[in-house]
């Protein structure tokens, strides 16, 4: 569904120090300077499939997909997502895709949702029985019905959010380009517009490519991720692979019916938050059942659980130990 | 392989036509939601009236060339007509959505953003044309026996080189604003060309009082052809056939606008950064 060949992407950015008399020296002589944010990367996606892109803040993230959308052109290589050259932006392409950006509407500012679904519908050229069939179905998941008729404006951010995505979702397209879907959302939020992608995912076939500042995100939904880092791609691949490669451990998370005796706690494994009645323990997965077993026949639990460490962890120490122009890595 | 483009070209073309009512009544809305800049927008266009204070009071002693006190009437009232019904605000949203990058989702539909621009500006014509209609009356007063209301081909031409000077002003915007995707100062540049615009197109002084040799350059600029021409159509300075030839040439810089503006649209795309997100 998405190929992608060697892309690169430079900008050519300004740069100036702070101040008036920088001001008027850049007015005759303006520095420049080259900010590669995408360096020879290279991928496929096949339809149907799930992918999140990580990687941290400048890391080319969002370059990726505008390019993939054909908003922006490659430097240099090449991409075909459906067969189509996104920079050609012929309309059977712009039938096929959507691009959600968190930072950016689609939204008629002053007019209620319904309006730009109702312009979207005649832009589309979508049947209307069949794009109003859509719009009450994507509107009934998201529950927003009574929200449709107020000015976009009155609408809170999360609120927005949901209508963005029926507004990009009405002319059912086969590829998903999200950009930061669930920022500024509150928790149980976030959690609904991720069942949402997922379910669309799922009934529609439509392959979703997804960057997220919150892991969350896409550990929930991606069991593929890409991740890029200064404009390098350092790892393409499953993401529970990853995370055992990085943290090849087990959290045990134990809450006490009373104060475990002290020192207990050390002897079966490596503490990394204590509370006074809650403790969470770093062991090696292989050791996991040995460690459970002993919690249980020693200490005063009252519940347990085990999980992976957390995304956020896994990629900070992924990330921070990777060469500026580290070489790509796969599963 | 010309067959293809032909046959695509029809299908955009049909794909517009069913879109546009859409688009227009989108504008339409939204024009409302800005009712009271519209107002007030309005009430800043009392450059011709000044005009219009000024050169009554020079006419007052006698006419100025061809224009008496009640010209000078009909042709400011003209003006203040024709720049407000062919007012357009796409240079300033179209440098603020590619500085902005909010020009992204326009450019993910499948319509050309400038056909959804000119609809939005469009929609705002009707409104526009109710509040100004009560100086139709004091124009129909100034210059009543010379306005085309019995003539329907010089009626015809009129309107027609009122909707060319809006084609032709949106295109230049087009044009401008859309340099915005290479250099910081668009609006700068479109400063220059107002300041330009007021004195060749006749804004500020009909150009046949303007030095000969300025009346003459202004015939081969396009600025004549925005708001000029259609005002002297209007109320009656230019005959028939010299009409439909001004109208022509009129005709010419549109198509030439409009390739300008194509050609550097398609530059821009490759230049669009899509800043912000």
């Amino acid at each position: 569904m998405i190929r992608a060949r060697n892309l690169c992407k430079t900008y050519r950015v300004h740069r100036r120090p702070p101040g008036l008399l920088a001001a008027l020296r850049s007015v005759v002589r303006r520095r420049t300077e080259e900010v590669q944010a995408l360096v020879d990367v290279s991928f496929d996606i096949a339809p149907g499939e799930r992918v999140g892109f990580l990687g941290p803040n400048g890391a080319g993230k969002t370059t990726a997909l505008k390019i993939l959308s054909g908003l922006l052109y490659p430097t240099s290589g090449t991409v075909t997502v459906g067969g189509f050259v996104p920079q050609e932006r012929r309309n059977e392409f712009l039938h096929m895709i959507t691009l959600v950006m968190g930072q950016k509407q689609q939204l008629l500012w002053d007019l209620p949702p319904a309006e730009t679904f109702a312009m979207n519908r005649a832009l589309f050229d979508l049947p209307r029985r069949e794009a109003d069939a859509t719009q009450q179905e994507l509107v009934d998941l998201l529950e927003i019905g009574a929200l449709i008729g107020k000015p976009t404006r009155q609408l809170s951010l999360g609120e927005r959010m949901k209508c963005e995505l029926v507004a990009a979702l009405l002319h059912r397209p086969r590829v998903l380009f999200l950009d930061e879907p669930t920022i500024g959302l509150d928790v149980s939020m976030q959690a609904r517009v991720r069942d949402f992608i997922r379910r669309y995912n799922e009934a529609t076939g439509a392959s979703v490519l997804l960057t997220s500042h919150y892991m969350e995100d896409v550990a929930a939904l991606c069991p593929r991720v890409i991740v890029i880092d200064k404009g390098h791609l350092i790892y393409d691949g499953d993401l529970r692979t990853l995370a055992r490669r990085i943290r090849p451990e087990k959290r045990i998370t134990m809450h006490f019916s009373s104060v475990p005796a002290p020192g207990e706690l050390d002897r079966l494994g490596n503490c990394v938050a204590r509370s006074e009645l809650q403790a969470t323990l770093a062991v090696p997965a292989a050791q996991v059942t040995e460690a459970v077993r002993a919690a249980l026949g020693r200490l005063p639990i009252s519940d347990i659980s085990v999980e992976d460490p957390p995304l956020e962890e896994i990629m900070q120490e992924f990330l921070g130990g990777q060469p500026a122009n580290g070489g790509a890595r796969s599963a | 392989m010309s067959r293809r483009f032909g046959g695509e070209g029809l299908r955009a073309a049909r794909h517009v036509l069913r879109a546009y009512p859409a688009l227009l009544r989108v504008g339409f809305a939204d024009m409302f939601a800005y009712r009271a800049e519209l107002v007030v927008w309005l009430l800043t266009m009392n450059m011709p009236l000044v005009m219009m204070a000024l050169w009554t009071a020079v006419a007052a002693t006698g006419p100025v060339g061809r224009f008496g006190q009640r010209e000078f009437v009909a042709y400011y009232l003209g003006m203040l007509l024709v720049r407000i019904l062919t007012g357009s605000w796409l240079v300033w949203e179209l440098t603020m959505e590619i500085r902005q990058g909010t020009l992204a989702p326009r450019l993910l539909r499948p319509i050309h953003p400038l056909w959804a621009h000119s609809a939005m500006q469009l929609a705002a014509v009707p409104m526009r044309a109710v509040l100004v209609s009560p100086l139709l009356f004091i124009l129909y007063w100034a210059a009543g026996e010379r306005l085309p209301l019995h003539e329907p081909e010089r009626m015809a031409i009129a309107l027609t080189a009122i909707a060319g000077a809006w084609m032709l002003l949106f295109l230049i915007m087009a044009i401008i604003g859309t340099l915005a995707a290479f250099v910081e100062s668009a609006l700068s540049i479109f400063d220059v060309w107002l300041g330009a615009q007021a004195v060749l197109s006749g804004y500020l002084v009909p150009l046949e009082l303007l030095p000969p040799w300025v009346a003459q350059a202004a015939r081969y600029l396009p600025f004549r052809y925005i708001l000029g021409f259609p005002v002297e159509t209007l109320i009656g300075l230019e005959s028939t056939s010299s009409a439909l030839h001004e109208l022509g040439v009129q005709a010419l810089f549109i198509a030439g606008s409009l390739v300008a503006a194509l050609a550097l649209w398609r530059a821009a795309l490759r230049r669009f950064a899509a800043f912000g997100g």
